[in-house]
């Protein structure tokens, strides 16, 4: 990515507009088409937690193996201050992103401190300690989960108990925040956590404190991860356990690697591609566990630019540079 | 009835000695992921379901061809370490020249399909395991009853580290392998196989997860998702102990399992999350682990 930076930077940024326009467009007309906008609001849930997760893995180069923490830690406060608390939707939104926002602060503290695989493991541990925690505090319900979550009021005008009102709020908060990302990335914080990615010493050699820009990318993650757990607890007005546990860092690490680690458009396209095969393949009962498996392998051995990555790669060698580059 | 600190000594005792097994499991757990590491690099993610393919295969000797406890504890191990002496040479293999954490992902992916294919199987219940004859019954020391099992399965862990810790540290074998988790290419360079030792170590070390499973058949369920959650508390016992060092690795299992069973006695609420608690301490005060070296 930094040498198409460096060489194609007006392409690169017409390339991505017009994308994220054809993006945009195919989510607002897809109900249109009838597609399901239960399916749609999920996929798109998943999608921001895989863009949230790839930011870290994909441009700070940290392999977090814990990010189900700041899903279901979002997910909860959103649920528990929307139902017990009555909080509108926005507010209980606001309040789930936050409350991941400061987990990922004091969980990344801690992470930061090791490197590579110790970070993951680490991290993993630690969202293990957060599952064992939400399942015995009293106020989650434990295996219950918190149940009937309200839609409630938009600014106090829009109900989004209305389906489409309340695929459209998704869609506009994915678009919106899918956009921040790309600004994150592209802003000059944005450089210094690829440069730190590509070669840490020299970064430090540099003068950069490497560990306060580690920590502000660990945060923004777990911040837009609780945004997407947040918003998945308003649309499926539930918050449980699933969330939380570790088999749902797997399910992110996943969907990033099978969309493409380190591009922005990869983990939308492998959260519609794994979703769907939840979606499609639920008959298969615990089939779905080994193919999820297999799909892991097989990426890892042979494809592990992701789809976005790989067909990159295909349009260059035919001569077509593509808004992701690399 | 003499007491400590408010709980009756001799439930005392039986929660220590739980912690004591417990602590065994995790020691042989974290040592095999340290052996693997240590020449690896690679963080050994399927090392759970390594463990429960032996407890499993030594339930399906049992129950489908009557082949006793014993010949399982050689048969089960030197099976799965077969199954990952094919996995490295075919898949692990090749991506040692790539970021570690591919390695990573590979072995979760390798995890996943075990786990997901014994289910369909097995089920997700526990298949329960007769305790061998010899086993059942316990001694009885005066001021506690003590399982013959479970001081078994203490007394086989501590002797399998001890030869482990012995095999790397005094044979010749062993200086070839401490040599080539320092430098594997000077060692290639004296005409050594560095190639076929990484094989062997990575089947060692999932050969010796096999042999924990085999000894966990008949005190825990046997079930494919038995070494899922397991994995998780043996990496925070890792992260502990640091990977710098074998005897570190088997010094914090122990020590981790008896912690956990006096935090059962004394604050039951938090025995789940204490080894996460300490891992955060250690992290926060000593970052390279107890044992470890910064590198």
């Amino acid at each position: 990515m930094e040498v198409i930076l460096a060489r194609g930077w007006g392409r690169f940024k017409t390339g991505f507009t017009e994308l994220t326009a054809v993006m945009a467009l195919a989510l607002v007309l897809a109900p249109a088409f009838g597609v399901y906008p239960v399916f749609l609001m999920k996929a798109l849930c998943f999608a921001l937690f895989a863009c949230a997760f790839n930011l870290l893995v994909g441009f700070g180069g940290l392999l977090s193996f814990g990010h189900a923490m700041f899903l279901g830690g979002g997910a909860y406060i959103c649920a528990q201050t929307a139902k017990a608390w009555g909080w509108p939707p926005e507010a209980a939104i606001l309040a789930g992103t936050l409350a991941a926002s400061l987990m990922g602060l004091a969980v990344g503290l801690l992470a930061i401190r090791r490197q590579g695989i110790y970070f993951s493991m680490t991290t993993l541990a630690l969202a293990q300690m957060a599952y064992f925690i939400f399942l015995q505090s009293p106020f989650t319900h434990g295996e219950d989960g918190i149940q009937s979550v309200p839609r409630g009021l938009l600014f106090g005008l829009i109900d989004l108990d209305h389906p489409l009102a309340m695929y459209y709020f998704v869609v506009a908060l994915f678009v919106l925040a899918f956009l921040a990302i790309h600004r994150i990335v592209h802003s000059p914080f944005g450089h210094v956590l690829v440069a730190i990615r590509d070669n840490e010493p020299r970064a430090i050699s540099l003068g950069y404190d490497v560990n306060r820009y580690k920590l502000i990318c660990f945060a923004l993650s777990s911040a837009l991860a609780g945004l997407a757990g947040s918003v998945k607890a308003i649309v499926f007005q539930l918050a449980s356990l699933n969330d939380v546990h570790w088999t749902m860092s797997g399910e992110v690490v996943l969907m990033t690697l099978v969309g493409g680690m380190g591009t922005l458009f990869g983990p939308v396209v492998g959260a519609f591609v794994i979703v769907g095969m939840h979606t499609y393949l639920a008959s298969l009962g615990q089939w779905v566990t080994f193919t999820v498996g297999l799909i892991f392998v097989v990426c890892v051995l042979a494809f592990r630019k992701g789809i976005i990555g790989e067909s990159t790669r295909w349009l260059a060698v035919l001569g077509v540079k593509g808004p992701e580059g690399k | 009835m003499t007491e400590v600190f408010g709980v009756p000594l001799p439930a005392l005792l039986g929660q220590l000695l739980v912690g004591l097994v417990n602590g065994a499991f995790y020691a042989m757990l974290s040592l095999g992921l340290a052996v693997i590491f240590g020449l690896l690099n690679i963080i050994n993610f399927s090392h759970g379901a390594q463990y429960m393919l032996g407890a499993v295969f030594t339930w399906m000797l049992l129950d489908r061809q009557q082949v006793s406890y014993w010949w399982a504890l050689i048969l089960a191990p030197m099976g799965v370490a077969a199954i990952a002496a094919v996995v490295e040479r075919t898949m692990l293999s090749r991506l040692y020249l790539l970021d570690h954490l591919y390695g990573l992902l590979l072995t979760f992916g390798l995890a996943l399909m075990i786990q997901g294919l014994f289910t369909n199987f097995f089920g997700s219940s526990g298949l329960p395991y007769v305790l061998p004859s010899e086993f059942s019954g316990s001694f009885d020391l005066g001021f506690m009853r003590l399982p013959r099992y479970r001081a078994w399965v203490v007394m086989a862990s501590l002797l399998v580290c001890t030869a482990t810790v012995l095999a790397i540290e005094r044979t010749k074998l062993g200086s070839y392998l401490r040599a080539a988790t320092e430098n594997p290419l000077v060692v290639r360079a004296f005409g050594i196989n560095v190639p076929r030792m990484i094989t062997l170590t990575y089947a060692f070390g999932a050969g010796l997860a096999a042999l924990a499973g085999v000894m966990a058949a008949p005190i825990y369920q046997v079930s494919p998702l038995m070494g899922t959650d397991l994995i998780i508390v043996v990496f925070a016992v890792v992260v502990v102990g640091g990977m710098g060092s074998i005897v570190g690795a088997i010094v914090t299992g122990y020590g981790l399992g008896v912690v956990e069973a006096l935090t059962k006695v004394y604050y039951p609420e938090a025995s789940n999350t204490v080894i996460f608690v300490i891992m955060a301490v250690v992290l926060l005060i000593k970052p390279a682990g107890l044992f470890g070296k910064e590198r």
